[in-house]
């Protein structure tokens, strides 16, 4: 028979979980009551958090401004495009290093993970070169690739680690069957490893949606997603907290959802090797 | 599995199709302004802007415009002030072509013309060129040709409280000097009640803080550069002009100034904490708006101050439109521009949004039209504002560059970023003024010499 916790315990536990958690949210509960404040209320010097005089103009005004729909599409095309790219090539990628790693594949894991510290201004330049001469800019598809590339890295890494955990016997068994590669990798391993691509694919579909360096460089009227729907609603001279807060709401609420159904798998993937 | 596979392939191509067919309208982040029209739209402008109220109110206006150029469409790109800068420069010198349309202010105009990036800009008859305020014109001019068209101007001024003025037992006089200034500060702060008497810039930053005190440093008589761009912060002039910002902040400012900016300033005046502000003209019309504003009965206006040298801390701004080299659409942007930086632009928002709304400080006809001047009762502050300042002159002693809270070099951003930082320690009191110009110095020296404007000795 377990051991059961005692009460003080968990009263302290759930007041510090809480605590923390309420912590961590509050810039987003912040963000969503300045939403519903006037712009003279949201820039007060002295805030109220709940009475106040609420008010949904703001979202009024967002909506009639900009066109908020094709932005989301544009994100969400985005977004689920370079992730699917990356899942395509991450998966036999993360699978030879983990079956049938040779003697460089640390070495190639840590340069792939290396390309990740270089600041992408510095990049900057020739990528928008390389754009402009191959027709990229402003395009969809020019910013699916960017981003996929940009956080392939951390796929093949996420996927290395998960794919590591499962036991060689079983793939070697499916070969002594007569399995091909294409097999291995289709019916034995992918059944096998689907939490694992299920978070590496949700933890890339978030780090995509909430990119802006690329997303506002590479963009101007065709493709540019709801982080530069965002950008535009910061002002030099004006008040203008209420309604960017408002057009932030607007942006992270399609992920803030997905993220809220999919927390376990969420978690999955960003606590991967936390405890080995 | 099997139906796992097949989906996600399935959801994979979807995606790349939808993410391959990115031309076209499906995308366009802007819906077009404007009513439908028989005539098909064959050309379209993409333009870049900055996001505040008279740019908003001009894409909500463009209708106007469209109508009479059935062929044109508009998309317009707006984004923070910043990432334009960093968006449009990136473009522009790559010679990207994304922008047909860009707006820029006049720190830019002059570099950007001088490497050939701008298209120069020509105007009919009916345009009437002289009637741009002169002072912005010649901020728009190289070598002799216009290459922006001014969209809305402004000057900087002291914006106060009458009523703390007068409580004080103080008269503001029309050109108040720094001694007044400050001693009127100290006079009306009371900080049990909340009431700070003077409210300045200092945010970090080369259009936060330092637009403050370059125009404040070129009042006492300071520069930035001697004629041969030596940077000048050992100065007496530089030490006087930072000590008088520090002190007077310090007795008479706000907590956390070092992080207030032209908005955070706002809201503190619409909020009654200011006795003074002395910011861009464009505040006036939110101070003095009811709608925003709990102290819009009782504020003054007077020229920005001076020590007596002969030069104000009055500065000068304009957001312009311009047209890119590598944009393939000239005439047609150059229609656009004409209609938006045109009388007939003012008359229509006048018309519309009232009089108190159109874009001040481009034209000088507005400031001869008796409903606006009763409208804007701070528009002959406005006026005297911009006309006060001198692009060309900005100085008691002669500098090399252009500008009057910025000198017109492509290296200005980052050194006066810089050097921003370490006036804002200064005022949070982590490095002393003295020490705060010998950073200054150094710093500047290092990038002046690096950028090659002279050797060391």
């Amino acid at each position: 028979m377990a051991r059961r916790t005692p009460v003080p315990r968990i009263v302290l536990t759930s007041v510090v979980a809480w605590t923390v958690g309420l912590v961590i949210f509050f810039p987003i509960l912040w963000m969503l009551l300045t939403s519903f404040k006037t712009e003279l209320a949201a820039f007060s010097s002295s805030p109220s958090f709940l009475f106040f005089h609420w008010t949904t103009e703001n979202y009024v005004a967002v909506w009639t401004r900009s066109n908020y729909l094709e932005y989301a599409w544009n994100s969400v095309v985005i977004a689920l495009g370079s992730t699917l790219v990356a899942l395509a090539i991450s998966v036999p990628a993360a699978w030879s290093m983990a079956f049938s790693p040779t003697k460089r594949t640390r070495g190639i894991l840590m340069w792939m993970l290396s390309t990740k510290m270089l600041p992408p201004v510095g990049v900057l330049v020739p990528i928008y070169l390389l754009y402009r001469d191959a027709g990229l800019l402003d395009t969809r598809l020019g910013l699916v690739i960017v981003l996929c590339l940009s956080n392939l890295p951390i796929m093949v890494w996420l996927l290395f680690n998960y794919f590591k955990d499962i036991p060689k016997d079983i793939l070697e068994a499916a070969r002594m069957d007569g399995a091909t590669i294409g097999k291995e990798i289709v019916y034995i391993l992918a059944p096998m490893a689907v939490p694992g691509i299920a978070s590496a694919l949700l933890l890339n579909v978030i780090l995509a949606w909430n990119e802006a360096f690329w997303s506002l460089n590479l963009t101007s009227s065709h493709a540019a997603p709801l982080t530069a729907f965002i950008a535009s609603y910061a002002s030099p001279e004006g008040l203008f907290w209420a309604k960017l807060s408002a057009a932030s709401t607007m942006a992270i609420a399609p992920i803030l959802v997905l993220g809220w159904f999919c927390q376990k798998q969420l978690v999955r993937g960003l606590t991967f090797g936390a405890v080995k | 599995m099997s139906r796992f596979v097949y989906l996600t392939l399935c959801v994979t191509i979807a995606t790349a199709l939808s993410a391959c067919s990115s031309g076209g309208d499906a995308g366009s982040t802007v819906a077009a302004h404007g009513k439908a029209s028989a005539v098909t739209p064959t050309t379209t402008l993409v333009i870049a802007t900055v996001n505040n109220g008279d740019m908003i109110r001009m894409q909500k206006l463009t209708s106007d415009f469209t109508n009479t150029h059935p062929h044109i469409k508009l998309k317009w790109v707006t984004l923070q002030e910043n990432v334009l800068r960093q968006r449009v420069t990136t473009d522009i010198a790559t010679k990207g072509g994304q922008f047909d349309i860009i707006t820029i202010g006049i720190y830019e105009v002059p570099i950007w013309a001088k490497r050939g990036w701008l298209k120069p800009l020509t105007f009919g008859a009916d345009y009437d060129v002289n009637d741009v305020l002169p002072k912005i014109r010649a901020a728009d001019t190289y070598q002799g040709k216009l290459y922006a068209a001014p969209f809305y101007g402004e000057g900087s001024m002291l914006m106060y409280r009458t009523d703390l003025l007068k409580k004080a037992g103080l008269t503001m006089p029309a050109q108040p000097s720094w001694n007044f200034v400050v001693n009127a500060a100290r006079k009306m702060t009371d900080k049990k009640e909340g009431v700070y008497g003077i409210c300045l810039r200092g945010k970090a930053g080369w259009g936060e803080n330092m637009a403050l005190l370059t125009s404040m440093a070129n009042a006492f008589g300071a520069r930035w550069f001697d004629e041969n761009w030596r940077p000048q912060f050992n100065t007496p002039q530089w030490k006087a002009a930072l000590q008088t910002y520090v002190n007077v902040m310090k007795q008479a400012g706000p907590p956390g100034a070092a992080s207030n900016g032209f908005n955070e300033n706002l809201a503190l005046f619409n909020a009654g904490h200011c006795a003074m502000w002395v910011d861009a003209t464009v505040a006036a019309s939110f101070i003095s708006d009811p709608k925003q504003s709990t102290v819009s009965d009782h504020v003054g206006f007077a020229a920005a101050p001076d020590d007596g040298k002969g030069k104000t801390t009055g500065w000068l701004w304009a957001w312009n439109l311009a047209i890119p080299a590598s944009s393939k659409k000239t005439a047609d942007a150059q229609a656009f521009i004409a209609w938006a930086t045109s009388k007939h632009y003012i008359d229509l928002v006048a018309a519309k949004d009232g009089w108190a709304n159109v874009p001040p400080g481009t034209r000088t006809s507005l400031y001869d039209n008796p409903e606006y001047l009763k409208a804007a009762p701070f528009a002959k502050q406005t006026l005297e504002a911009i006309d006060g300042a001198d692009t060309h002159h900005p100085t008691v002693q002669p500098v090399p560059y252009v500008g009057v809270q910025y000198a017109a070099i492509p290296e200005f951003q980052a050194i006066a970023t810089t050097v921003g930082q370490d006036f804002s320690a200064a005022l949070t009191g982590s490095v002393s003024v003295d020490q705060a110009l010998r950073n200054a110095q150094a710093a500047t020296e290092r990038e002046m010499q690096r950028a090659g404007y002279y050797k060391k000795k």
